[in-house]
């Protein structure tokens, strides 16, 4: 908007991260973190507590200092070009703190005047939407009142990055959805959003793109089509003939059978990529019903947080098949 | 419909009364927990206050043996200054080790003591609150008034266990003749007991407040309130006070004449004060909602002023309410100072004219009674300044800490205007505070017509001691910058100045050395030595240095929050 810090071309990735490591003393928090943000995209940063969220936000924030890796924001060196940078970008923390002794108003105009002057309609507008008072004393704010005024600070004006530290984490669900629209208005704009977010409908609603980190690193990326690509799909059918041959099918999983008044109801997880196999086996039973449902993000994110969990599942799905086998057991199904 | 309601009714839920709920319902575990929590706080609190009790009475104890040293100290303690930093003066006739120690010690351990008590009971009632780690102990299975009341307990507990071993260390350090046990234990259980009145003030005053801090400043302010009460009191009348002096809830442990005619009645206010405010409390208490105060909060204003814009004008709102109080409270303080100096002299110069032994303490010439006397108060001042610059000197590590730095520097701000804005605030407050200070004093000696030294001797005095202020400031802000954990430090070094001022010259083989650490050592004695350009420079080059290291430090480092 005002300076450009060298080498920030225009089309240039918001973010560009590449074997990021960052450590507190014997705790690494990064260890070789991915991240890529194109311009102009709402990109979901998924984790759970701890994963290292907030600490890669604070590197691109330029308030920690990498231990090595490339980190490019807006073009630039977000350590060293750190003002220019963050003329163009808002930041919204998970844990918004105030000063105490000013109200939530002269907080909002404060941190404003840091880059700029106060549009007062735009101000009151936002205060009006997220029904915020602002003449009450930063310290008498709840959660959800503190993190407003930092949204409302950070929706003032109009930015190039908006970097969104779980956000909405003490926000009602009226609220969450006046956020939802400002987002999609910086969107509509041109800007740049990284969300990051342990809430799954949140990012669902809103990103185009998702990065799932763990531990520091980044487990899995891509648009939320290309990691839908990545998992299994959901059956439900209704087959007249037997279905006993579905269970062996390369990329079937947890068949489980029921008899019913059209013939047999058949529920399986099927990896997308052989989904034609399972198709052309299907047809051959005489299908009556058919219903294949995309995994929520819920599911992936089971998946990639779940994997104790799906190693001993699958151990005792294992243990089962050799006792029974044929007949699969209900108690495996999640 | 009716059918599918027939579920098993819910057990009764059981009556409260039925398990002995009561409001107090859990104090017991609360009181366990606080002594768990607090158990370092309250172990190092306690070991001051009884190093403090043997130390003084050893100290005591030890001039005693110069004859005549302690009638000269009784009678200091007669003249205005005595009677502001002493008490009511039972005993200054015949001024005994045990005389001294409950004229003068009273009301600096009723001090200490009252403020860790008012601490305590903030800590745990108000504050818990606010933060409301106390409603998830509430929301257990814990009666209304049991916070307050295990505060209370565990309160009366560590001021009665503090009395006990200090009336011991008190008779163990000055011998069973000179000091008896009973008058031991009626200095310090009277000075317990004191501290207790306060502590329940603050608990009346934390129902009252819905800040933690609130709540502790208008605790701190009642003593004030109940210093300068005594102060009038007994500069009316000495020995004993006046009537005035009673009000005041510090007399009640000066009044029980320990070491002179040890009477315990007076205790007996003491106690019916804390059985009243403990029921003024439950009375509020029952009235008011949880996290609610009776105080309310002022509203603020929707938009901030045109005036502040950028991280100077931020730090300059954060410091000056402090800054203001600093100078009213510090400046009318040497003020009053100020206008005992001509009293002084003279005292000493009778005193020393009536007996030539006392000039081995004073010295000979009467001419340097008073600026002796001005030296140790220039100290004293200096001492306040350096704290409040390392007070300054540590907010941007609250600022920190809090996450507020964070999103100050998430804005296009660099951090060493950040920084700059916050220790410039610090710096301007910290001069202005030492002008104040040193010509308050200057401004009280002229008001009763003591014009030597004038004011330029004064000029020279403030412009020698300020650059020391100002290595405080910078030791400060360079811990913050390169060991923010450390910046704790600041005190110690604050702490180490005092001792070597006061104590060091005493000490014999004390190693040349020990001496540099402290900043004030290089500073020429206030209106005795003249002043020293080069240590003025070279201090001042200390505190640049250091200011350079806190700007270099802070922006290489990481910004940690909690």
């Amino acid at each position: 908007m005002t300076t450009t810090p060298s080498g920030a071309a225009a089309g240039a990735p918001a973010i560009e991260i590449h074997d990021l490591h960052k450590s507190f003393g014997p705790v690494k928090a990064l260890d070789g973190l991915e991240l890529a943000v194109t311009h102009g995209q709402v990109a979901g940063f998924l984790g759970p507590n701890g994963a290292g969220k907030s600490t890669t936000i604070r590197v691109l924030l330029g308030l920690l200092r990498k231990d090595s890796g490339n980190v490019r924001l807006l073009g630039g060196d977000p350590w060293r070009d750190a003002v220019a940078l963050h003329r163009r970008l808002a930041y919204v923390p998970g844990d918004v703190s105030l000063w105490p002794n000013l109200s939530g108003g002269e907080a909002i105009d404060y941190l404003t005047r840091l880059r700029g002057t106060v549009d007062k309609r735009r101000k009151a507008e936002l205060l009006e939407r997220f029904e915020l008072d602002p003449t009450k004393k930063a310290r008498t704010y709840s959660k959800g009142n503190r993190q407003k005024v930092a949204l409302v600070a950070a929706f003032m004006a109009e930015v190039d990055l908006l970097v969104l530290d779980e956000p909405t984490s003490g926000l009602d669900p009226l609220m969450e959805s006046v956020f939802m629209d400002y987002v999609r208005e910086a969107k509509d704009r041109g800007t740049s959003v990284l969300l990051s977010s342990h809430i799954l409908s949140e990012v669902e609603k809103v990103c185009d793109t998702v990065t799932i980190i763990r531990a520091g690193r980044s487990v899995e990326s891509g648009t939320l089509d290309q990691l839908r690509h990545l998992t299994r799909s959901a059956v439900t059918t209704v087959v007249t003939g037997d279905p006993a041959g579905l269970a062996v099918l390369p990329g079937v999983h947890d068949v489980q059978t029921t008899t019913v008044e059209e013939g047999t109801r058949v529920t399986f997880d099927v990896d997308n990529a052989d989904i034609g196999g399972v198709l052309t086996a299907l047809s051959a039973m005489g299908v009556h019903s058919f219903t294949a449902a995309p995994p929520s993000l819920e599911e992936l994110f089971m998946r990639h947080y779940g994997d104790e969990l799906a190693q001993e599942e699958a151990a005792a799905k294992h243990a089962a098949d050799a006792a029974e086998p044929g007949a699969r057991s209900r108690a495996g199904a999640r | 419909m009716t059918t599918t309601l027939e579920r098993p009714a819910p057990p009764a839920p059981a009556a409260p009364a039925a398990r002995g709920g009561s409001t107090l319902t859990g104090t017991w575990s609360l009181i366990r927990f606080i002594l768990r929590r607090d158990r370092v706080r309250l172990t190092v609190w306690t070991v001051l206050i009884v190093m403090f009790y043997a130390y003084f009475t050893a100290a005591l104890g030890l001039m005693s043996d110069t004859p005549g040293a302690l009638e000269a100290r009784g009678a200091l303690m007669e003249t205005p200054a005595g009677i502001v930093m002493g008490g009511p003066g039972y005993g200054i006739d015949n001024y005994t080790v045990g005389a001294s120690m409950a004229n003068e010690g009273t009301v600096w351990m009723v001090l200490a003591l009252s403020i860790m008590s008012i601490l305590h009971v903030v800590r745990h009632t108000r504050a818990e609150e606010e933060s409301s780690r106390s409603e998830l102990v509430r929301a257990a299975v814990v009666g209304r008034h049991a916070p307050a009341v295990a505060a209370v307990v565990t309160l009366v507990l560590v001021n009665v266990v503090i009395a006990l071993v200090s009336a011991l260390a008190m008779t163990g350090a000055g011998g069973i003749d000179e000091l008896p046990m009973a008058d031991s234990l009626g200095m310090t259980v009277g000075v317990a007991l004191s501290s207790i009145v306060f502590g329940a003030i603050a608990l009346v005053l934390s129902q009252l407040s819905e800040h933690g801090r609130g709540a502790t400043g208008l605790s701190l302010a009642v003593f004030g309130l109940a210093f300068a009460i005594q102060v009038a009191g007994n500069l009316r009348e000495i020995p004993g006070g006046t009537t005035l002096s009673w009000f005041s809830p510090i007399a009640w442990a000066q009044q029980t004449r320990a070491f002179v005619d040890l009477r315990w009645w007076p205790m007996a206010l003491s106690v019916v004060a804390i059985l009243l405010l403990l029921w003024l409390a439950a009375i509020l208490a029952s009235r008011r909602d949880f996290g609610g105060g009776m105080i309310a909060t002022r509203k603020g204003r929707a938009d901030a002023k045109a005036s502040l814009r950028g991280p100077f004008a931020l730090a300059w709102t954060q410091q000056r309410m402090a800054l203001l109080w600093s100078c009213l409270g510090l400046g009318l303080m040497w003020f009053a100072t100020g206008t005992l100096i001509p009293d002084i002299g003279t005292m000493v110069g009778d005193l020393v004219s009536e007996n030539p032994a006392m000039a081995a303490l004073f010295g000979d010439d009467p001419s340097t009674f008073a600026t002796g006397f001005l030296g140790v108060i220039v100290l004293y001042a200096v001492l306040c300044c350096a704290a409040y610059a390392i007070v300054m000197a540590a907010r941007p590590k609250a600022e920190e800490t809090a996450g507020r730095l964070e999103i100050a520097l998430a804005r296009p701000v660099s951090r060493g205007r950040w920084l700059g804005a916050q220790l410039s605030v610090a710096t301007l407050g910290a001069v202005v505070l030492t002008a104040v200070s040193v010509y308050a004093l200057w401004f009280g000696a002229v008001v009763v017509g003591e014009s030597e030294p004038g004011f330029g001797p004064y000029s020279e005095v403030f412009l020698a001691q300020l650059p020391a202020v100002l290595v405080y400031l910078g030791f400060v802000a360079a811990l913050f910058a390169w060991a923010p954990r450390l910046t704790g430090l600041g005190w110690a070094l604050l702490g180490y100045t005092f001792f070597i001022g006061f104590f060091g010259p005493l000490i014999e083989d004390m190693p040349d050395a020990a001496h540099y650490l402290s900043p004030l050592y290089w500073v020429p004695e206030a209106f005795v030595e003249d002043f020293d350009g080069v240590a003025f420079v070279g201090l001042l080059a200390v505190a640049a240095v250091l200011y350079a290291l806190a700007f270099v430090g802070f922006r290489r480092r990481d910004v940690v929050t909690t």
